[in-house]
């Protein structure tokens, strides 16, 4: 089976290209959820200028196509900073631009996650946190975000799928991760192009796979007395 | 005015244009245990509220414990460790054990260490008659276990005030008398109290003084004598012939 030869000729190239598709969700998952706390906390605040930031920011990512971001952040920035020294090369080139443009990305859902899920905390949790004499910030890490945390978890959990599975489309700027690498391997073996492609679709389906089950074991461990 | 451990001076509070308390004047000393009564949307619940600025004060004076608290300068949090606050739907955190419900805010605030904030609020909830609570979650006590709970919460903290906001509203009839009685103890134990009721028989029986709100006025105060025995005010009359 075309499949099964196509795995195991190009299993190592494969393994190598997930490494990358694996590293690449990792650090934007981190960074974005970083992203996402501060914004989403910008957008509970109250606070007329935080939340203006935190809605343009929002508003930006989410009315412009990844694709077209990760073009602006590689090839844009690197034009316009260039007479500054600035250069991708000197910090990680493709794979840092990859990174920053989908923790950029990342973060502004998550961020939108956030919210939902603090402002669906009672309103009298926050009142019995502050009349106890917990300032607004301890109020908010002891008390706020545990609770949301519960609400959000599903969605978090979404949101990592999704970044994930949108490494592919950062393939544009030549990170050789699974999709750069189907390509790759597709250009000099044309004739097996369906073999190629289910390859790369299985290992994402696989990742996938992996993550969900993760998520329904946090799940469980998070739920507490009821 | 030493002893006064709460002074309310022309307090006022809009929400918008609705002006929901006009020009209240109150005084509370040491020790004395005060319940507010009145129709609903009186303002009983939004002033007691204003006494550790769960609402903001749109004008007028609030001292509690000797500070300004309508000043916005002030260091709120400071004041509210001395005020303790019970609300109507018991706002228990549902993620944190008893004992974690309790002991949070010493540990954070006091700096107390773990085992000694236990230690106290197995204690408090002897106290309250939950000691054998201690390791459950809030979702599995009935509601007059975490009102009782909250009481213990909220003295985990050593206030000098403790404010009750419709303490009992939320409860079945038959868990009422548990969590009245540990207010009781608490007024005994010489607790200043500000509570808002609808329990007429408690407010008879525990309260000092009885004020009768209405319309965001306060129509008429005494002792419980005085308003349930004798009410001056028709509006008082006419709302104690309603409740009783």
């Amino acid at each position: 089976m075309a499949f099964i030869e196509v795995l195991i000729q190009y299993f190592p190239s494969f393994c190598i290209a997930l490494g990358e598709t694996v590293k690449l969700t990792a650090i934007s998952l981190v960074c974005a959820t970083v992203l996402g706390v501060i914004f989403g906390l910008f957008k509970v605040s109250g606070i007329a200028p935080l939340k203006m930031i935190a809605n343009i920011y929002i508003d930006i990512i989410r009315g412009t196509p990844l694709m077209v971001q990760v073009m602006i952040i590689f090839y844009g920035l690197s034009q316009v900073l260039r007479p500054y020294g600035f250069a991708w090369g000197n910090i990680g080139g493709n794979f840092t631009a990859g990174a920053v443009t989908l923790s950029l990305n990342a973060g502004a859902y998550m961020a939108e996650i956030i919210r939902g899920g603090i402002e669906a905390v009672d309103k009298g949790q926050m009142e019995a946190a502050r009349s106890l004499g917990l300032p607004y910030s301890k109020a908010m890490s002891k008390v706020i975000l545990p609770q949301a945390f519960r609400t959000m978890l599903p969605s978090i959990i979404n949101q990592f799928i999704i970044s994930m599975k949108d490494t592919s489309l950062i393939s544009v700027i030549g990170i050789r991760e699974l999709t750069q690498n189907g390509k790759i391997i597709a250009a000099n073996s044309a004739s097996r192009v369906m073999a190629i492609w289910l390859v790369v679709a299985a290992f994402y389906l696989v990742v996938c796979t992996l993550l969900s089950k993760v998520a329904v074991l946090v799940e469980r461990k998070v739920s507490y007395g009821r | 005015m030493e002893d006064n451990k709460i002074v309310v001076k022309n307090l006022k509070k809009n929400f918008g244009q609705l002006e929901v308390l006009k020009r209240i004047s109150l005084q509370v000393s040491e020790g004395e245990v005060v319940c507010l009564i009145g129709p609903s949307g009186s303002g009983k619940s939004t002033f007691l509220r204003c006494l550790n600025r769960l609402e903001k004060i749109t004008a007028g004076e609030v001292m509690v414990d000797g500070h300004p608290i309508s000043d916005p300068n002030i260091n709120i949090n400071r004041v509210r460790e001395n005020i303790g606050m019970v609300f109507q739907h018991f706002n228990l955190f549902p993620h944190l054990t008893v004992r974690e419900n309790i002991t949070l805010a010493p540990i954070e605030l006091k700096k107390m260490d773990k085992e000694s904030a236990s230690q106290k609020a197995v204690r408090l909830l002897e106290r309250v008659g939950l000691a054998d609570k201690a390791d459950v979650y809030p979702g599995q006590l009935s509601g007059g276990q975490k009102q009782r709970v909250a009481i213990a919460r909220a003295l985990a903290m050593n206030p000098d005030i403790m404010l009750f906001d419709e303490p009992t509203s939320a409860l079945d009839p038959e868990m009422v008398g548990e969590v009245l009685e540990v207010m009781k103890q608490l007024a005994a134990d010489g607790m200043t109290m500000v509570v808002v009721t609808h329990e007429m028989g408690f407010a008879r029986e525990v309260a000092d003084r009885v004020i009768f709100m209405d319309d965001g006025y306060i129509v008429e105060e005494g002792t419980p004598e005085e308003v349930f025995g004798n009410p001056k005010e028709e509006r008082t009359i006419s709302f104690l012939n309603k409740v009783l």
